[in-house]
């Protein structure tokens, strides 16, 4: 049965979130949570070795300079599957993830054992999570099964990586279709197999669609996290991603996950940024409330 | 030999019936001369109270038909009351001391009061209500509802076009109607239910009772199912008895002080503002997207 | 695989940090009355104290308004009337939207002074309180010269001098409702705030000073029931506007029988929130939550009486439930305070009072609960009974605080024969995807305020206002002017 969804209501909670008032303590420790919980992306077909050696390098130690207590690392690393053996490589024993996008990124539009394969090569490559799209010209023309299907197939690929679905929610336009689609997302990635907490995420976007992430689009997606876990007791991830770029910004979502989900989801095992500029925009607030002075752009490596 | 003459006995319009009062009472009534005219039901609380009771059971459906079939009834009765013109100026001039000439000038003004509320009745929502640009999303409207039962008390004069001019307005409305009519003049009241049953009005939507006022005032002010009162022709100690007993249930309560010529203006007497005390207003408040 | 945490990872639980506004205010000692554009001390020479109820520590006195004090400030708005009512409507109009502008330069400072005096979250105060009483006073300002627009085939005339009380739940948005359209219309008044809550209103007469509102268009006086008496049965007024009780607003249509005043009320109300089992559940549940805890429930139109489909109930009790845990309950001050303080120890105790018989009665209580609420102040948990019946006193009776009656239904008969069994017809709530099913109900529910998969909407062009037991009159909107003209 498909989910109703009111979007002006929706709106209007999500923007109560913005609401918050998130002042001195509570900020700092949420902006160290938002950087805990970024998965450092570069998706470009000009992405070099060298420049996903940088990006891993940044992800392990998102500032140089000196900080007490120390910052935490990203969350993930999230790059193309050609990439993730130099990523991989690059983040031995650092305890941060390998992420890759597979299954014909970024539009899904290939035959799945294409796809299918691309998830192969990107987990015998070293990833510890899968960023996958659905097949959404399948969805919007009303073919669940099919994209049931293909998102459990792709589930069974991963083996023990992570999975998360990516809805391209920019695409599906509509609020309702967004919740239809992530309980549909759900319920697929469960018939390959038994999930444990935090082992399969849905994600809004690509980044390569407009509008990425939204306040909204994320609320829907954790009410539908939210009923999962009211139905089964596992808990869900999310992924908000693309259009995400500032720390206040981060601290917004972060508000938004600790009011509907609750304090259990305010780990990098259950929620994460997509991001590539969010994380220095953290690191300036960060620094600034450490030094008590404004950073400028040149302080910060690029992400 | 001159043939005996069948006079009418009066009695009360109630449930789409002709009852005589539960009472068992009758007043004779005078004509201008000081001989007795006629008789008619003396209605008691119990008929008042049996009239609120099959006038609430009506308000659902009198509010539910559309605004044009209300029309179209209201229209009814013009038609009724026209073909019954010399009858109504001849009751009119019964008890009253006017002359031929008079009555029938009311008649025809309560015939063509009929019809200005027959055009009303799928028109005054569109002048009362509206669209509220709200500042927010939502798409926003206010319309006029009916209120229930509407309990009239009609002037001593002008009997007939008093009663009609006071009914019609919360009848366009969808309200249904209890009426004490005229108590100086009651004859065109008591025949007048014979024109609301001949115009498909259905039963319980207009109910008339003669008698006194002093009877029943106490029980117009405060039975609870009485949603509003419409009265012309009060004397203070009667319109102090309506608002007291009317605040036990925040009753609308709407005293007209027209008097003479001024029933004749439809300006006064048949404008959406005549309407406009016997609707409740209503806003729907429903979540629009802006994009 | 990879299952090892991320290292540095800060702990899971993130706690809002305090976020006090910090608004420099300052309230004078004392209070004086409002009349004839001056501050002057009360004849009767008594005062009466105002508390900050979050934290029972007094605020400032306030002049008590004796008979002769309420005297003065009729005749002042009766001197002042014929010069007010002549001005043309474009000059009315521009006093209007001078105070509208004023509010907004103020907005702070007014946003501050309300949750202190009245206890609701400084958010609520200033996203919805003074944004609302600012577009109030700049609607009706531009019907001042519009008016025989609005009345088509009519001409319109001022009603006189208006006497307006006003209770303590909204206490400057209604002091807006009441004084923009009265102006408007070009009457002159004289308003009477709540006892608990006289400070906005106050500070709302130094902005009528600054504005040069002529002297005597608005008086102020403030007082108890005593006052409010003396306003309401002074033979100088023309009109009553009161918002309050059910119970008040009877005896003061009683009391003005006869005298010719023309009457708006807008009394207390037991709304029905209907949720469907086709509705947006997710959202529905958002709107019960706004129904019946903002503003701590002291609210006219409260959506206090909850009706859910039974097949949904237990779903929504559960998502209801886990919601609630988010709700912030506590110092009024804190930005972050989703629920405040219970306006008076007295609104206090009938409250608990009525939690009190509700479990006597049956009913199972659900408590928030999450929170540890201030030892000072007068506090109440955000809470909602199972087990309910319609014939249940707290499903019956208007409590004016957080507490919600939940019970189910089967069929839309059901649920509008249930909602509408109350004397009160103020508002209520309709929650379903289905369009014929939402405008069906919406029609069929008897009154003044149907919020259709919303609740608690509020905005100056939209009419408010009850059937039945609620009163009558509106306020807001088009039709909120009707209560301030004659028609000619």
């Amino acid at each position: 049965m498909r989910r109703h969804v009111d979007t002006v209501m929706v709106e209007q909670r999500a923007a109560s979130f913005t609401r918050r008032s998130i002042k001195t303590q509570s900020k700092t420790q949420g902006l160290r949570l938002a950087l805990s919980m970024i998965d450092l992306t570069t998706l470009e077909g000009k992405d070099s070795d060298e420049k996903v050696r940088s990006l891993c390098r940044k992800a392990i130690t998102p500032w140089e300079g000196e900080i007490t207590p120390s910052l935490p690392s990203v969350a993930a690393v999230c790059v193309y599957p050609s990439l993730v053996r130099i990523a991989k490589r690059a983040l031995e024993g650092s305890g941060v993830h390998v992420a890759s996008v597979a299954t014909g990124f970024p539009s899904g539009q290939f035959p799945l054992s294409v796809r299918i394969d691309d998830v192969t090569k990107a987990v015998e490559a070293g990833a510890d999570e899968i960023d996958m799209v659905i097949n959404r010209g399948a969805f919007l023309s009303g073919h669940y099964d099919e994209v049931a299907e293909e998102i459990k197939q792709v589930r069974i690929a991963c083996g023990d990586a992570h999975l998360k679905i990516i809805l391209e929610t920019g695409e599906l336009e509509t609020l309702e279709n967004v919740r239809a689609a992530s309980d549909l997302a759900i319920e697929a990635a469960a018939s390959a197999g038994p999930i444990a907490d935090g082992e399969v995420f849905i994600k809004t976007s690509t980044g390569k669609v407009s509008p990425a992430a939204t306040m909204p689009v994320t609320l829907v997606m954790l009410d539908a996290i939210q009923s999962y876990f009211d139905k089964t007791g596992v808990r869900i991830g999310m992924k908000p991603a693309g259009g995400i770029r500032t720390a206040k910004q981060s601290l917004h979502y972060l508000v938004m996950v600790k009011e509907t989900l609750g304090d259990d989801w305010l780990t990098p095992n259950l929620f994460r940024f997509g991001a590539s500029s969010l994380a220095n925009d953290v690191l300036r607030q960060l620094v600034r409330q450490h030094t008590g002075r404004y950073t400028a752009n040149f302080d910060f490596s690029e992400a | 030999m001159s043939r005996l003459t069948v006079p009418k006995t009066y009695k009360l319009y109630i449930g789409g019936k002709f009852p005589r009062t539960e009472s068992g009472r009758s007043i004779p009534i005078q004509d201008c001369k000081g001989e007795i005219a006629a008789h008619i039901c003396h209605a008691s609380r119990k008929d008042f109270r049996e009239a609120v009771e099959v006038a609430a059971k009506a308000a659902h459906g009198w509010s539910g038909i559309t605004g044009y079939l209300r029309g179209q009834i209201l229209y009814r009765m013009a038609e009724m009351l026209e073909g019954r013109r010399e009858e109504f100026a001849a009751a009119i001039c019964a008890t009253a001391d006017v002359t031929t000439a008079a009555a029938r000038k009311e008649v025809d003004a309560s015939i063509d009061r009929l019809v200005c509320f027959a055009g009303w009745t799928d028109k005054y929502q569109q002048v009362l209500g509206c669209q509220n640009p709200v500042a927010s999303n939502f798409y926003n409207f206010t319309v006029p509802v009916s209120q229930g039962v509407t309990c009239v008390i009609a002037p001593d004069e002008p009997s007939l076009l008093g009663l009609v001019s006071l009914i019609a307005a919360p009848l366009c409305a969808g309200n249904t109607v209890v009426a004490l009519g005229s108590q100086k003049h009651p004859i065109p009241t008591a025949i007048f239910g014979e024109v609301c049953q001949t115009s498909d009005v259905p039963a319980g939507v207009i109910n008339l009772l003669t008698g006194k006022r002093s009877d029943l005032i106490e029980q117009v002010a405060t039975h609870r199912q009485v949603a509003s009162v419409n009265a012309a022709g009060l004397s203070k100690k009667d319109r102090v008895t309506i608002e007291v007993g009317a605040a036990d249930s925040i009753k609308r309560v709407s005293f007209s002080s027209l008097k003479g010529d001024a029933w004749y203006d439809p300006q006064l007497c048949a404008s959406p503002w005549a309407i406009e005390p016997f609707v409740e207003m209503k806003t729907i408040w429903h979540p629009s997207s802006s994009h | 695989m990879a299952t090892e945490t991320t290292t540095n990872t800060p702990s899971a639980s993130w706690e809002y940090s305090a976020a006090p506004e910090r608004f420099p205010i300052s309230i004078e000692e004392t209070h004086k009355l409002f009349i004839d554009g001056k501050f002057v001390s009360p004849k009767s020479r008594k005062w009466f104290a105002t508390t900050n109820p979050a934290t029972d520590e007094k605020l400032a006195d306030i002049a008590t308004a004796g008979a002769a004090d309420v005297n003065t400030a009729v005749l002042a708005a009766k001197k002042a009337l014929p010069k007010w009512s002549k001005l043309p409507g474009s000059e009315r109009a521009k006093y209007l939207y001078r105070i509208a502008r004023r509010i907004q330069e103020r907005a702070r400072e007014f946003a501050v002074l309300e949750t202190l005096d009245g206890g609701k979250p400084i958010k609520e105060s200033r996203d919805v309180d003074v944004p609302l009483v600012a577009q109030h006073f700049f609607y009706c300002a531009g019907w001042a010269d519009k008016l025989e627009y609005a009345f088509p085939g009519r001409e319109v005339q001022p009603i006189g001098v208006c006497g307006q009380i006003i209770p303590w739940n909204f206490p400057l948005m209604m002091a807006a409702w009441k004084l923009a359209p009265a102006l408007a219309c070009g009457n002159t008044c004289v308003l009477k705030p709540a006892e608990t809550t006289s400070l906005t209103a106050l500070r709302l007469a130094e902005v009528l000073q600054e504005v040069e509102l002529p002297a005597g268009v608005v008086n102020i006086v403030t007082g108890a029931g005593d006052t409010g008496k003396h306003l309401a049965e002074h033979k100088s007024i023309n009109k009553l506007a009161f918002t309050g009780s059910t119970g008040v607003g009877k005896m003061l249509m009683r009391n003005s029988a006869g005298t010719g005043k023309r009457l708006t009320l807008e009394l207390g109300g037991k709304s029905a929130n209907i949720i469907f089992a086709d509705a947006a559940i997710d959202q529905a549940v958002e709107g019960i939550v706004s129904g019946i805890y903002f503003n701590q429930g002291h609210v006219c139109c409260a959506g206090s009486r909850l009706f859910v489909e039974e097949p949904i109930l237990e779903e929504v009790i559960q998502k209801l439930t886990h919601r609630m845990k988010s709700l912030r309950v506590g110092d009024p001050m804190d930005k972050n305070t989703d629920v405040g303080a219970i306006n008076s120890r007295a609104q206090l105790q009938t409250i608990e009072q009525y939690i009190k018989t509700g479990i006597a009665e049956g009913g199972q209580l659900h408590e928030a609960n999450n929170q540890q609420l201030p030892s000072k102040g007068n506090w109440c948990n955000p809470c909602f009974f199972t087990d309910i019946q319609p014939s249940h006193t707290i499903a019956r009776e208007e409590i004016f605080g957080p507490v919600l009656s939940v019970m189910t239904f089967r069929t839309p008969e059901e649920a509008i024969t249930r909602a509408n069994n109350t004397p009160y017809g103020l508002a209520a709530g309709v929650w379903t995807d289905k369009g014929s099913k939402v405008f069906e109900v919406a029609k069929r529910l008897e009154v003044g305020i149907v919020w259709c998969n919303s609740y608690n909407q509020f905005d100056a062009a939209s009419p408010f206002g009850g059937f039945k037991e609620s009163g009558f009159g509106r306020e807001g909107g088009m039709q909120g002017l009707k209560p301030y003209v004659k028609l000619v």
